[in-house]
């Protein structure tokens, strides 16, 4: 059946059209431009798809209407972390990320995406000075594979093939890393269950010059400050190892970057720096090493550097390109595809209006606001927060074993009331007990937090 | 008619805009925390007594200190230095798609009924959003003739990876996973292609394109063994040819054991017309931020779609979206899954403007945007080789392209001494895009790779070549005009050459004061 409509998408979708170039080109068919695909690779029937919504009115209509079947974050408070964070994204982001010179360019260079490559630049450049080091690449897929890139950076660096990592880590990461480094052989090192610090014997008992790296998180997933950074760099580096730290970026406006602590990569997720959390969407990773080529020479990812002409002007450029499957297909030391360059452009965006004050102010905000909660939540009867002897930045561990209820009960009565309680930790860390995941972030108000603990008694009474 | 088409005068903007942190002034705020109510403070102590001593920032970082205003402006300054699709005939961009990406689907993803959803909610406040990714898996099924299909892979790439995993973890289960250890690819699939298997642990065998624009049988069945675990191949390559053999390649493969892996990056010739299932293909991928037209987002966030057969479809990634007839559901219970490529399902954000793409012009009109997709190619096509000097399509001599071609200004240059480097900076001075050449190594010398889309119009088209018609005739005419560009980008030229030396790279602004 002949096909009339009008696309609005598609300008030569009419037929006057759309004949003129048929003729121009000496047929009657557009199928006989791909007559050289063979009959038995056609496809010959119809796609059994719904029929189309050829009004804009109709689309909006139906997507909406799917849409308005969730209930967001914004409709009732959220008490979810675990690596994907609601924290207040400033208007300027959403502004210019919304642009359609940054929101629909691609793999333009130096020239006609001078200013996409000079944002980059300035994304790499802030987030040097917020991990205090060098060498930042453009960003990962997310923070998780920044972790996995950064793991196998040391297995090509010091080429051991044992990885040291921390029980406490997050479980959803560590899924991706067994898969990434399949040939490599990952060890837990235990920690102490008051503090859920890293247990040092445990550490010196499993590290030897096997060891590639030692990977810790910090804050780490289940939201302790782990405190021996230093001391567990001195034992890492006198066994020859690398020292991976993945560090939040909206901690280090108050804790100090890992680079200051011996850490020789550290890399994470900046979804916190502008990101909205898009049901997973938001996420990128960052990594950064301090300026050394055998470091340098082993990051999978673009580098856009700095280059200088006649006039003074300043211009980037992909560079050292031999390293990337771009440059040399198998012959690189990853594969690398279209990552995440909007979120760097926002990203860089986040920082230069947070400076180092809002980035002080986000942390201070976090810290007074997470610790408030674990306060008052602890004053409920049956509840404890595990770790305790730990100072924990954002999340923390809500145990109910002493309510006689459990998580996914207690999440069910609090969504009943319009909160999303923290994330059921009891199938991740079973020697947790009765546990979730509690996260609290700037935007929470002490309002909700007091509605929180008001819910939750009357749930366990 | 040609003499009399007028070309733009254009001229980027150009603003000589300072780095970020040129724009520093001590004091200056872009924007204000709340401050910490009394109570809490009184509940909770003194931060800094809270704060371990060892972990405490000794010194803030160097961040810039600029007010709201500047910040704005600076990176509105930054945009229009930028040529994004939505301004102006991105043609150039060969192998990428660059399509319109529907501005509609953008207010979908900025609702907050989806912008402000968490991964770990109740499945119960999840139901829209799920439908909306199990379906499209439905649409994508149709589309390809796969049986499932994972959203994890954040970008083609990924995908790629992805499926090499499965094929690794198919052949283990078959206790083939230590024999079967190489994996045949060609020269002109996308590098990732070699690349991500070699990730995976496999050696690759990469085949060489004859006359024709692709391999032929006698150069695979030379390579085919107990050792194949796959062949990673995309079709059309970046030729815009189709391999017509495909099948024969597939069976090739499937006799030796392995498997068959389409890179469908690009697939915007193809739908409703070739698929990866009548070609006997195992598992492919397609980019949704390509094809499906979700923005691009200036190299990301992506999708790379995982499509697999049946056999497959319990390696896929975790967790996997079902429905039983009453409600949508995540189901992590798949105990030979490859595991997790991505945190959580990957970016959704894409799946949900793809899902309203499809829905926005249905099967008809997925065929109607290949349909137009080649015959946008080929009339681009004809009136290169007829009015554009010193251009050439080498192979396949007479045969059309499907979306695409790459072709090589290897006469040009011989002619004038003006190569690809120098007409696509040129390029930009009448306000196109920088295009994409080719990736590495070139086979085709001096290559040029445009690629038509259903989104431009016949105008545009006469546009785009009038453009490179004049480029040429100043190439032969006054190539230093050529090779000097640009004269009218945000920049002028700058020699940014290779660098090989990694002491030599400046990838952040403290690196550059210290030198």
């Amino acid at each position: 059946m002949k096909n009339n409509i009008v696309y609005p998408y598609m300008p030569n979708s009419v037929e006057s059209i759309k004949k003129e170039m048929m003729e121009e080109l000496g047929i009657q068919k557009v199928e006989e431009l791909y007559s050289d695909i063979p009959d038995h690779l056609r496809f010959k029937g119809k796609m059994n798809l719904p029929e189309p919504l050829l009004s804009e009115i109709e689309l909006k209509e139906h997507v909406q209407g799917l849409l308005e079947k969730n209930i967001s974050c914004n409709d009732y408070p959220s008490f979810l972390g675990a690596g994907c964070y609601q924290h207040y994204v400033p208007a300027i982001c959403d502004e210019i990320n919304s642009r359609s010179e940054f929101l629909t360019a691609y793999c333009g260079d130096t020239y006609a995406d001078h200013g996409k490559c000079q944002a980059i630049f300035e994304f790499t450049s802030l987030m040097g000075e917020l991990v205090d080091m060098d060498v930042v690449a453009l960003p990962t897929y997310d923070g998780g594979q920044a972790i996995c890139t950064s793991l196998r950076m040391a297995n090509r660096i010091t080429d051991r093939k044992e990885l040291l990592v921390p029980r406490t880590m997050n479980p959803e990461i560590f899924i991706q890393l067994k898969e990434f480094v399949d040939f490599m052989d990952i060890k837990f090192i235990d920690y102490d269950h008051k503090s859920g610090q890293m247990n040092i014997e445990d550490l010196k008992n499993k590290i030897s010059y096997q060891t590639a790296a030692v990977f810790i998180e910090n804050p780490s997933y289940l939201g302790f400050i782990e405190e021996k950074g230093a001391e567990i760099s001195k034992i890492v580096h006198e066994n020859g190892a690398l020292f991976v730290v993945s560090a939040a970026p909206d901690s280090l406006g108050v804790l100090e970057s890992p680079a200051n602590y011996g850490a020789d990569v550290v890399c994470g997720d900046i979804q916190s720096l502008g990101m909205h959390m898009g049901f997973g969407s938001g996420q990128s990773g960052y990594i950064a090493s301090k300026n050394d080529p055998k470091f340098i020479m082993n990051f999978p990812n673009h580098f856009y550097s700095l280059y200088t002409n006649e006039q003074g002007e300043f211009g980037f450029s992909r560079s050292l390109n031999e390293r990337t499957s771009y440059g040399s297909r198998e012959n690189a030391i990853e594969y690398l595809g279209t990552n995440t360059g909007l979120w760097a452009i926002t990203a860089g965006v986040y920082l230069s209006l947070m400076g180092p004050l809002g980035m002080y102010e986000l942390g201070e905000n976090i810290m007074y606001k997470s610790h408030y909660a674990q306060k008052i939540l602890s004053e409920l009867k049956g509840v404890k927060i595990l770790f305790n002897e730990s100072t924990n930045f954002k999340e923390f561990i809500v145990n109910f074993d002493g309510t006689g209820k459990g998580v996914v009960e207690i999440n069910k009565e609090l969504l009943k009331r319009g909160i999303f309680g923290g994330k059921d930790l009891c199938g991740e860390f079973k020697e947790l007990g009765n546990s979730a995941l509690f996260c609290v972030t700037e935007i929470m108000k002490k309002s909700d937090i007091d509605r929180l603990a008001k819910e939750l008694s009357e749930i366990i009474s | 008619m040609a003499k009399d088409f007028k070309l733009r005068n254009y001229h980027q903007a150009k603003w000589d805009e300072p780095i970020i942190f040129e724009l520093s002034s001590p004091g200056q705020r872009g924007i204000l925390l709340p401050k910490i109510d009394q109570e809490i403070k009184d509940t909770v102590g003194d931060m800094k007594d809270l704060l371990p001593k060892t972990m405490s920032r000794k010194k803030k970082p160097n961040l810039p200190e600029i007010a709201q205003p500047q910040v704005l402006r600076h990176y509105l300054r930054l945009s229009q230095e930028t040529l994004g699709q939505e301004l102006n005939i991105d043609i150039g961009l060969g192998t990428c798609t660059m399509k319109y990406s529907p501005k509609i689907n953008e207010t979908f993803v900025k609702n907050h009924k989806f912008s402000e959803l968490h991964p770990f909610q109740d499945e119960e406040t999840l139901q829209g959003v799920l439908e909306i990714i199990y379906k499209f898996e439905g649409f994508l099924k149709e589309i390809s003739g796969m049986d499932a299909f994972s959203f994890q892979p954040g970008g083609g790439g990924q995908g790629v990876y992805s499926n090499a995993s499965i094929l690794k973890a198919y052949h283990k289960d078959h206790g083939e996973g230590k024999q079967r250890d190489e994996i045949i690819t060609t020269m002109l699939s996308h590098p990732v292609n070699a690349a991500a298997p070699r990730t995976k642990g496999f050696k690759v065998i990469t085949l060489m394109p004859t006359e024709t624009g692709y391999p032929d049988i006698e150069s695979l069945k030379a390579v085919v063994s107990e050792r194949t675990a796959g062949m990673f191949i995309t079709n059309p390559e970046d030729t815009g040819i189709f391999n017509p053999i495909i099948h024969e390649f597939v069976d090739i493969v499937h006799k030796a054991g392995g498997l068959c892996i389409y890179d469908q990056a690009d697939a915007n010739g193809l739908f409703g017309i070739a698929r990866a299932k009548e070609a006997g293909i195992d598992m492919c991928h397609f980019n949704l931020h390509k094809a499906f037209s979700s923005p691009h987002g200036s190299m990301g966030p992506g999708c790379g779609a995982q499509g697999v057969t049946e056999k497959l479809a319990k390696y896929l990634p975790v967790p996997v979206i079902k429905y039983d007839g009453k409600k949508y559901f995540l189901d992590y219970d798949h105990k030979d899954s490859i595991g997790k490529v991505r945190s959580f399902y990957g970016a959704i954000a894409v799946v949900v403007r793809a899902y309203a793409w499809i829905m926005a012009i249905g099967a008809d009109g997925l065929k109607e945007v290949s349909e137009l997709s080649i015959l946008n190619n080929n009339y681009l096509m004809k009136k290169f080789l007829q009015e554009v000097k010193g251009i050439g399509m080498p192979w396949a001599k007479g045969k059309n392209r499907l979306e695409q071609v790459r072709y090589s200004w290897e006469k040009l240059k011989e002619d004038t001494g003006v190569g690809t480097d120098d007409i696509d900076r040129r390029s930009m001075d009448y306000g196109l895009q920088g295009y994409f050449q080719s990736h590495h190594p070139w086979i085709i010398q001096e290559p040029f790779t445009p690629e038509c889309n259903e989104t431009y119009a016949k105008q545009e088209l006469d546009e785009y070549f009038q453009i490179f018609k004049k480029i040429s005739e100043e190439a032969y005419t006054d190539s230093e005009l050529v090779k000097t560009a640009p004269h009218n980008g945000s920049i002028s030229f700058i020699q940014t050459g290779e660098i090989t030396d990694p002491e030599n790279l400046v990838v952040t602004w403290r690196v550059y004061k210290k030198n």
